[in-house]
This record gives structure tokens, sequence and C-alpha cells, in this order.
């Protein structure tokens, strides 16, 4: 039951990771692939109606996390003030420029909500990559299990790190190319015309730099947390994620030659699903490693809530996730196929 | 200025701010729908036309809702860390229900809302906006309770690590300082979309133009307007007072300005609290007034503050009795005012009575500075709680972040909040000036079967 908690968590964010992530991607790509006010809004209507319900997926697992991990939510949000403020007004500025944008009929307003986009869509890959990249290296936890990150010290894993170190800015990095990539993927995908090309030349380009970061990774991470191999060594089976990574990041080369583009999106996505599950598999069962070597890490054990709400949880979690799923089967089936270029379904 | 004020004064002016958006979201939901099925029932085209326009204005105030809500679930973390510590396992709960039950529809139907109305049936569209409104009140409901939770905590047990946890989910749930609470703010949040409705109408006929649409607007708006106020004071009000007096009597008394316990109480309808002196200044009284309020009879005793320790008054007294008293005392000038529209409405002069349109029109803010003033009552007399009488606020708050990180983030906020209230003002003052569009009709019948 504990366990489960633990993945119903890392589901939830590997879902917002995947949904969210083909915004934040579409944002990331925004200036590179349109050239045209026409091809500006295509690229935004291809996203207009869901990326609101993707980000939901954040604010679900972040209710969740709190719900399941009191201890966990307190000590991360509160250790990470910094960059979670950072992160707020991010999000703040990209949900503008993506819902203002249509509203100003002055192409500079425009321009300007563009820029934002990108701007901020591309920061939040960053952030969110780093973010990741922390909780796998660990924090100095005090003897109270909290912990006040500098944004960086001097640059170096150890027990004394920062926010930002070589490791958690290779995260970023990494967050940020894979983000691109899949962006530019779903892009391709509801599109149609010079903006559908140009995102499938943007995706072959990506492609490359994806796969050396991702080699890059498994060393890094190794050197960053040593003990992150412990679980691969006693469940062998959690080699199926790097498995799954290896053959998903070769099934998006080899659907993007065929002209598949569901198939590379899709590829795509069981893609960022095996990266989440392999840092998750690394990870179980702590939830928050410790660099302090006197104080041990915080664990599903330490921080799990108790029996009844376990219980009532997963009822209503159950319930509300099945209703989450056909909102999402709905919305989508309606959106389903390409975006057209000419027609205006806005009626602003 | 300690941590401490920081962290209260940050999460304080976050929330007062986002609430000035759902509130309006909430309540022109429920109008929303009550245009959609009018065009529904009688097949008038104005009534869709009239829901188009409302949905715009909707649709910006529930970006802002969205975007200024998100910095809501993170500070619980960030800035009151211990608070979530200790209490995640009971309120953690009700938020992350409203992950799940709420935003994923919200978000999921307002898209369709908005811009669906071609691609869908009539009844579909009507479904949709059906949705956002359920969504959006569903959200209300799971913030109550964990706010009710807090001024009123019931079904925990207390670990023996002094984190609680909830003993019974169903007595959260059923907790009835959150039903009485959420009656109460609910009706505030329709009162709030109702004076927005009838101002912008009556803006339309005191122009002289949009014609139709200023008295649509202002037909509804003091229609919905005046049964929410009535509402608003009794039942919900009365029974929220009652059972407030019963069980924080403390924070009672303090927003009475009941500085000694009395027989026969009297109501203070204007003053100025004097702690010092524990003294009203310059009091208008109405004598035995708050006794039969609260009791139901002139003669009971009211307990005043000085029955409690002083570590138990509420923090910031006289704010607690200003804001009470500008919530009841602006409670009161909306039954006036819509009762009067209301009867002009009924005997048909509500349109061309300029002399009650005029106020109508600048009412508007009114009713957003009446909610913020009620919350405040609630927060501030629940001070110097956190949860009421398990967790002081001094306790809570993280106590790794000091009042300069604090306030660095909070003047972040305050600058980033400024961005958006121009913009939002920008917006729905280029909305307004527009206005209804007619020239936006719909063909369904080729465009659902195309």
């Amino acid at each position: 039951m504990q366990a489960l908690w633990f993945w119903i968590v890392a589901v939830m964010l590997a879902a917002y990771v995947v949904l969210d992530g083909f915004d934040l991607g579409v944002g990331i790509i925004f200036p590179f692939v349109t050239r045209t006010e026409e091809e500006r809004q295509h690229a935004i209507r291809a996203i207009g109606p869901v990326w609101d319900g993707n980000e939901v997926w954040l604010l679900a697992a972040g209710g969740t996390l709190f719900f399941a991990f009191p201890l966990v939510y307190a000590s991360s949000f509160s250790g990470f003030y910094m960059p979670l403020m950072i992160v707020l007004w991010l999000l703040i500025l990209r949900g503008l420029a993506v819902e203002l944008r249509m509203h100003f009929a002055d192409p500079l307003w425009r321009t300007f909500f563009d820029g934002l986009f990108f701007f901020s869509s591309s920061l939040l890959a960053i952030f969110f990559g780093a973010a990741l990249a922390n909780v796998i290296r660990g924090v100095s936890l005090g003897t109270d299990n909290y912990f006040y990150l500098p944004l960086w010290t001097n640059w170096r894993t150890g027990t004394n790190p920062g926010i930002l170190d070589w490791y958690t800015v290779i995260g970023g990095v990494m967050a940020l190319l894979a983000l691109a990539l899949h962006g530019a993927l779903y892009l391709s995908l509801k599109t149609e015309g010079h903006l559908e090309r140009r995102s499938r030349i943007t995706a072959g380009r990506l492609w490359p730099f994806v796969a050396i970061a991702t080699i890059l990774a498994v060393p890094a991470t190794v050197v960053a947390r040593p003990d992150s191999l412990h679980n691969y060594y006693s469940h062998p089976a959690a080699f199926l994620s790097p498995i799954g990574v290896t053959v998903s990041l070769i099934a998006i080369i080899i659907a993007m030659r065929k002209h598949s583009e569901i198939g590379a999106f899709l590829s795509s996505c069981a893609y960022l699903v095996a990266m989440l599950c392999g840092a998750a598999a690394g990870l179980y069962p702590v939830l928050l490693p410790s660099t302090n070597p006197s104080v041990p890490s915080i664990t599903i054990a330490m921080s799990i809530v108790g029996p009844h709400s376990l219980r009532v949880g997963l009822a209503w979690w159950s319930i509300g996730t099945l209703l989450a799923l056909m909102y999402f089967s709905i919305v989508y089936w309606l959106f389903r196929g390409k975006v057209e270029q000419h027609i205006a379904t806005y009626d602003h | 200025m300690d941590a401490l004020a920081l962290h209260r004064i940050h999460f304080a002016f976050t929330v007062t701010y986002h609430y000035l958006f759902p509130q309006l979201t909430m309540g022109l939901a429920l109008l929303i729908v009550i245009l959609k099925t009018m065009a529904l029932r009688t097949g008038d085209e104005r009534y869709n036309v009239s829901a188009r326009f409302w949905a715009k204005i909707f649709a910006v105030n529930f970006l802002l809702g969205v975007v200024t809500g998100i910095p809501m679930e993170f500070q619980f973390g960030t800035n009151w860390s211990e608070f979530s510590r200790r209490t995640g396992g009971v309120i953690g709960q009700p938020l992350a229900m409203e992950g799940v039950f709420s935003f994923f529809l919200e978000s999921s139907f307002l898209g369709l809302f908005l811009f669906g109305e071609k691609r869908l049936s009539r009844f579909a569209h009507w479904g949709a906006a059906f949705l956002v409104f359920c969504g959006s009140w569903i959200s209300g409901f799971f913030i109550i309770v964990t706010d009710a939770w807090m001024q009123h905590p019931v079904a925990y047990t207390v670990m023996p690590n002094g984190t609680y946890e909830v003993a019974s989910f169903w007595g959260l749930m059923m907790n009835p300082w959150a039903w009485l609470q959420y009656a109460h703010n609910m009706c505030g949040a329709v009162v709030t979309a109702a004076f927005v409705m009838s101002s912008v109408g009556a803006l339309y006929i005191l122009q002289d133009r949009k014609d139709d649409f200023g008295r649509i607007f202002v037909k509804l708006g003091v229609t919905a307007g005046v049964i929410a106020c009535i509402i608003q004071i009794f039942p919900t009000g009365d029974l929220h007072g009652k059972y407030m007096a019963k069980n924080q009597p403390v924070a009672t008394a303090a927003m009475e300005g009941l500085f000694h316990s009395q027989t026969g109480a009297p109501i203070v309808l204007m003053g100025q609290p004097d702690v010092e002196a524990q003294k009203i200044d310059n009091p208008i009284a109405v004598n035995k007034v708050l006794s039969f309020l609260i009791y139901g009879t002139t003669a009971a005793e009211v307990k005043g503050l000085d029955q409690y320790p002083k570590d138990l008054w509420p923090t910031t007294l006289p704010l607690l009795f200003y804001s009470y008293h500008i919530m009841a005392g602006l409670g009161t000038y909306f039954v006036a005012l819509m009762a009067v529209a209301a009867f002009l409405l009924w005997r048909g002069k509500l349109y061309t009575s300029r002399w009650i349109l005029w106020p109508i029109l600048l009412s508007f803010p009114l009713p957003y500075i009446a909610n913020t003033a009620g919350w405040m009552t609630a927060e501030i007399g629940r001070q110097p709680w956190l949860v009421y009488n398990l967790i002081r606020t001094s306790d809570g708050y993280s106590k790794h972040i000091g009042a300069g990180t604090s306030l660095f983030s909070l003047l972040g906020f305050l600058g980033m909040y400024t961005v958006l209230s121009i913009l939002w003002i920008m917006l729905v003052y280029n909305f307004i000036h527009k206005g209804p569009d007619t020239s936006e009709k719909l063909d369904h019948h080729t465009l659902t079967t195309a």
C-alpha cells in the first residue's frame, strides 16, 4: 500500500511531463519553426484547448504528494524556496502569453507575448530538469529533515551541493532538449504545411543531441549519486527502464524515417516515461536522498500518512483519475486530427 | 518586521488577490448556465450572444484565477512548511481532491465551452457550461473544507510525532463549519457576479447603446442579486454567525468589540476599538441586539473578551473589528439596493429609473470589498491559531525561510500582480466597451451536421 503511493505520485508526475511536456516543447521551438503570424496562431491553436488541462497534472501530483507524503512536501517545497518562486512566476507569465496573445491585435503586443512564451517555456523546462536532478542527487538535509539550498555553491556534487551544479545543469539541458524534441514531434503531428515541415526538420536535428545527452546522463548520475545503481543490482527488472529508453529513442528516429508522425510522438512519450521510470527505480524507496552523512534520507516509510487516509485516498483517487481520463479522452477525441491552418476555430 | 509577520502577509496578500477572480467566476458560471438555459428554452438568440459575451470575461478572470491559484498550493509548502508537515495528513486530502475532482473537470470543459460552440450541439454546449460550473463549485467546496478544518478541526487523530491524521473521512467532509461557510461563501460569489452583470447592464442602458443586452443583464443581475443578497444574510450569515459564536466565542467578542461580558449585550454598529483601554471609542450601539442575534433572546449573557486570557485574543483586533463591520454594513446596503431595484423591475420602471441605475453601475466594486472583508473576519478571527486550539500561527511557518527571503518573494508577487491587474483592466475594459457582438450568429444545423 505504501509503495503504491510512491508509484501513484510517480505516474502523475510522468503524466505531467508527457502531456505538459509537449506544450512546453512547442514554446521552446516556437520562434524557430514559425515564420508568419498565421503560422504562429496555427501553433498556438495546436495546444490551445489542452495546455491548461495538461498543467493540472502538476497541481494534482503536487496535491497528492502533499496528501500522501506531507514531510516530503514540507521539506522539499521550503528547501527549494527560491527556484519554486521563480517557477511560479514563470508559470504565471506563460499562462498569460498563451491565452492573452489572441486578445491583442497589435503586432508588437503579439511579438511580446511570443517572446514571453518562448522564454518562460524554455526556462521552465530547464528548471524542471534541474529539479529532478536535484532530487536524484540529494540535498543536505538537516537533523530536523529540513534543508535550504543556495542557488549554487562550488558547482560540485558532494555533501554541500547547491541547486545548480554540473549535474543539475546537465539535467536542465537534458530536459530542454528532450521536451523540445517532444514538442517538435507534437507539432508535426498536429499541424500542416510549412509549420509541419519545419517541425519535422527541427525534430530530426534535435534527435542526435537528445541521444548524446541521454548517453551522458547515465554515467553522470552514477558519479553524482553512486548508490543510484543499488536498486538495479538488487532488482534486475529495473533494467527494463534503460532498455525502454534505448528502444523508444531508436523508435523515434525509425518512425520519423517512415513518416509515421503518431509513431514518433508516441515513442517520444514512451522515452520520457522510461527516463522517469529509470529515475524512480533508482530512488525507490527513497523520496528525498540526503547528502549529509549524519542524516538519513527521507524514505517512504518515514513520510507516509496513516493507513486510514491511504485507504480512503485510494478510493477517491481511483474514481477521480478515471473521471479525469474520461474528460481527457473526450477533449482529445474532439480535438483529434490535424489542426487546420486556415480555418479560424477561435471566435476572437 | 519579523519572519512570522512577513509569511502571514505573504499568504494573506496572495490569497486575497487570488480570490478576486474566483469569486466572480464561480458566480458568473451559474449566471452563464442560466443564460444558456434561457437560450435553450426560449430559442432567443440574444441569450446565446449574452452567454458568449460573459464567457469572454469569464475566460480572462478564470485564467487569472488559475495562474494566481497555483502559488497558493505551493505556499503551503514553501512558506508554511511546519504547518504542512503536521497537518498534511488531514488538509492534504481535500487539497489533492480539489486537483483531481475539480481542476481536471474545469480545464477540460472550459476549452470546449469557449471554443467548441460550432462543433457541439446546443445541448452539448449547455452541458459544457454546466460542467464548468460544477468544476468551479466543487473547487470552492474542497478549499472551504480545508479552511473549515483550520477553523474548527474535527475528525482527526494526533500521532505520536505531533502530526495530525484523518480519523474519519466523512467526518472531515461533513464538518458543519464547512457547510455553513460554503453556503455563505458561494452565495457571496453569486452576489459579486450579479453586481458585476447588473453594473454592465446599467452602463449600456445609461449610455443608451446595446439596449436589449443592457436590459437582459440588469434583469438577470438584479433577480439573482436580490435572492443572493437576502440568502447571504439570512439564513447563511445568521447561521454561520451563531455557529461561530458557539465555537469561537473569543473571536465573536473581538469582532463585535465586546470587551466586557454583558447580559442584554448591545450591537455596535460603528465605533473604534481601543484595545489599551478595552473599550469602543465613539460607539453607535443598539441595546440588547447582540444577545438576541446570538441566542434568540435579549436577556442572554454574551461573554466578552475579559473572560479570556489576552494571549487568546485575535492578534490584530481593530482590523478584525473593521473587517467584520464593513462586511455586515455592505451586506445590508446590498439588500437595500437590490430590493429597490427588484421592486422597480417588477413594476416595469427599472430601465428608465436613472437614479437607481447609477448606484447599480457604481456598486460593482463593493461585493469584492465585502467578500474580502468577510474572509478577513474569518481568518483574523482565527488568530492566534493556525488550526484552532491546536497549532499556533507562530509555530506553523517555515523556520528556514528568513524575513528577507519572504519579503523578496512578496515584493516579486506584488510586482507580478500589478502587471496582471493592468492587463486585466485593459482586456475587460475592451470587452465591455465592444459589448455583446450580435454579428457572431451561429447556424447550428449546418455546422453540427457538417
